[in-house]
């Protein structure tokens, strides 16, 4: 272990790996995606959910059976640099593009990725069926309660009093109406097996969604029916703020709205 | 299914798409699709197809979408509003070069536009067929899936309430098309993880890894050079009659077209100088066909049951050769689902005659 | 004091975004205050400390870290 001085304070060396015998335990890019480097924000959560969601796929041994149908929205950065395959679809259409994968393959693991823009606004209709037929496929909503690569606008998950780019004095009820609360609405369908809202906003949270990502497979794996996991992302950009206080800004604001926890489970 | 049998377009179309390999269907009712479905729903599954009765018909386009990806022969269909609905996805789904069969059951014609210049955004086009009865869309249906698959390009398949419950004897043949070709590009999840995994999207399916990334200028150069070459390679069909030494030659599609060709066989028994022609494919349009038989010719009419939209191909086609009239209209009756009074060769004959006399 | 893990830092790749610094639970991350990578982003230094939880890998946007766990703690003078 060798020691360096930096802007004059002692750190120890980080540019090489060990010397005395160690194991890796996290490497820099998830196995399954193929370039690390990204035009994400700095401090968006996106990345940080794809990275649960990959390990998972890894974990689960799934990798040769999995189709990934994703929507638009800033996550779309992936969908041509991701190791496994992927269906590209359009604003809001990803669940009924997922829904044919999978009744014609059905020995395929399908999942969606779409952000709230496109799972709440242009495509509510097209989960709340997926849902209600217990599509046996896994969606995942990255819920940043903005519209984030067309610039920051209000969505239908947009908490009241917060800033968009449209709603600059904060959202009004009166003038743009409440929040959907998507997991919530979802979890009252039958055919919706397990539901759960995540959040990536510190480690802690990223451990615990990772574990309902493994549920939300596992409920597919076994052939229960509809599984689905919001997870509540950073946007720092979309959220006028500094990418330091996005952590604390999605707990105040996102998460006391759209809460965290396991809705249903089979 | 080889012994003739006294089936309603709607059946007699479901049991042809089963024929041609369709094992994945998805549709919203609508007159007159909606027994399409029925017909699907019925006997998709006993092939051990799937048929999905869709909850709008944006999301039946959009599951047929994704079962095509897969490499499973899909089709989905409405008539022409359902259709409307589906057209961003129609237009990307060519964009993603992907075989998928599309039915549009129309009211009248009034559809031509939509099918043959496409409802949707940007550079694209779709092979149309128009058949004229229900033993050839039995034909056309199949070969529908055969050049779909060929081409990875969606193609629509033009019928009308007429020919949806018109029944009539048909022996529904599976055709042969010879070799089945190449799906490799389907998805099944087996490359994920081999560092070449599989990509299908309306974006093109440079992966980023290849330092490329999704380049839509490249991807929209490549598409317009696989419509080209796919317009090029679809042989144009027509039937024709009596055109050689025709002073009047009559252009109509479809089920119209059947009243329109009584009506020139009536007239050419009775000494008058009139000819047809029947467009069957509508794109890529049969204007070598309508050329040839504008040579010579003093008029060339056209009927459609709308406000004119075919004419339009007609004229372009013609090109000067002759002058081109219209004796079409939308001719409905109240229910506007394209049961057209005008469907009766007296009428037609009443139309032809008044040009033959001018 | 133990040392039990430790991380190579991909430098280049950071957008400067903090949230790491907050995330490691020993606190033994410090953004530098005017060193900057190639692209003029601050990037997080390594104190003494690290217990290769790599809540620092698994919460960086831009995949920094690699994290390693040594076979046998390091002992390091006080």
């Amino acid at each position: 272990m060798k020691r360096r001085v930096v802007e004059g304070l002692e750190v120890i060396a980080t540019d090489e790996p060990p010397t005395e015998p160690a194991r890796l335990v996290d490497d820099f890019t998830p196995t399954l995606i193929d370039v690390g480097e990204h035009h994400l924000c700095p401090g968006c959560g996106e990345p940080v959910a794809m990275r649960s969601v990959l390990e998972v796929i890894e974990e689960l041994d799934v990798v040769k059976r999995t189709i990934g149908v994703f929507g638009i929205g800033c996550y779309t950065a992936f969908s041509n640099n991701l190791d496994i395959e992927v269906l590209q679809a359009l604003h809001g259409r990803a669940p009924s593009l997922a829904t044919g994968v999978k009744r014609a393959k059905p020995d395929t693991v399908v999942l969606t990725i779409q952000g709230d823009g496109d799972m709440v606004n242009e495509g509510l209709q097209e989960v709340i069926h997926a849902a209600a037929r217990g599509e046996r496929i896994t969606c995942i909503m990255l819920n940043n309660g903005v519209f984030g690569e067309t610039g920051g606008h209000l969505t239908a998950t947009t908490v009241l009093g917060q800033r968009t780019k449209n709603t600059l004095d904060g959202r009004d009820a009166h003038e743009h109406g409440h929040p959907i609360r998507l997991s919530n609405l979802l979890a009252e369908l039958d055919g919706a097996a397990f539901v759960a809202r995540g959040a990536v906003n510190n480690a802690g949270n990223v451990a615990k969604t990772k574990r309902m990502i493994t549920r939300a497979f596992e409920t597919q794996l076994a052939g229960a029916g509809f599984s689905f996991v919001e997870i509540l992302t950073m946007c720092p950009t979309g959220w006028f703020i500094e990418t330091q206080e996005a952590p604390d800004y999605l707990a105040d604001k996102l998460a006391r709205v759209h809460s965290v926890g396991v809705l249903k489970a089979p | 299914m080889s012994t003739p049998t006294l089936l309603e377009g709607s059946e007699a179309i479901a049991d042809a798409m089963i024929a041609a390999g369709c094992r994945f269907f998805a549709g919203y009712p609508m007159t007159p699709f909606t027994e399409v479905l029925e017909q699907m729903a019925r006997k998709l599954p006993e092939v051990g197809g799937v048929c999905m009765n869709a909850e709008s018909e944006l999301e039946a386009v959009g599951m047929a979408w994704g079962a095509a990806a897969t490499g499973t022969p899909a089709a989905t269909g409405s008539t022409g509003q359902g259709l409307s609905l589906m057209q961003e996805s129609l237009a990307e789904i060519t964009l993603a070069r992907l075989p998928l069969v599309v039915l549009n059951m129309a009211r009248a014609q009034g559809d031509y536009f939509q099918a043959t210049r496409g409802g949707g955004h940007g550079d694209y086009r779709h092979i149309v067929l128009a058949p004229v009865d229900v033993r050839e869309a039995v034909d056309l249906t199949q070969r529908a899936f055969h050049l779909a698959s060929t081409w990875r390009n969606p193609v629509l398949v033009f019928g009308d309430y007429y020919l949806a419950h018109t029944a009539r004897s048909v022996s529904v043949t599976p055709l042969d098309f010879g070799p089945e070709p190449d799906t490799s590009w389907a998805l099944d999840g087996s490359t994920g993880g081999s560092g070449q995994a599989k990509l299908v999207s309306p974006l093109g399916s440079y992966k980023q890894r290849d330092h490329v990334g999704y380049d839509l200028a490249d991807h929209y150069a490549s598409c317009a050079v696989a419509t080209a070459e796919m317009t090029a390679g679809v042989e144009p069909l027509a039937e024709c009659g009596f055109v050689d030494d025709a002073e009047v030659v009559v252009v109509a599609f479809g089920t119209p077209a059947a009243y329109v060709r009584a009506a020139v066989r009536e007239l050419r028994a009775e000494g008058a100088r009139v000819g047809f022609v029947r467009p069957i494919t509508l794109y890529p349009f049969p204007s070598d066909a309508v050329a040839a038989a504008a040579e010579g010719a003093r008029a060339v009419v056209v009927y459609e049951n709308n406000q004119g939209q075919m004419i339009d191909d007609v004229r372009l086609a013609v090109l000067g050769r002759a002058p081109v009239e219209f004796i079409g209209g939308l001719s409905l009756d109240s229910s506007g689902f394209g049961i057209a009074p005008d469907l009766d060769v007296s009428v037609m004959r009443s139309r032809i005659e008044g040009v033959l006399a001018s | 004091m133990m040392l039990r893990g430790t991380v190579v830092i991909d430098k280049e790749m950071c957008k400067g975004c903090d949230l790491c610094i907050d995330a490691c639970p020993p606190r033994v991350l410090v953004m530098t205050t005017h060193e900057t990578n190639s692209r003029g982003y601050r990037y997080p230094l390594l104190l003494d400390g690290c217990t290769a939880c790599k809540a620092c890998s698994q919460i960086c946007p831009d995949f920094v870290f690699q994290v390693y766990k040594y076979d046998t703690p390091l002992e390091l003078d006080a």
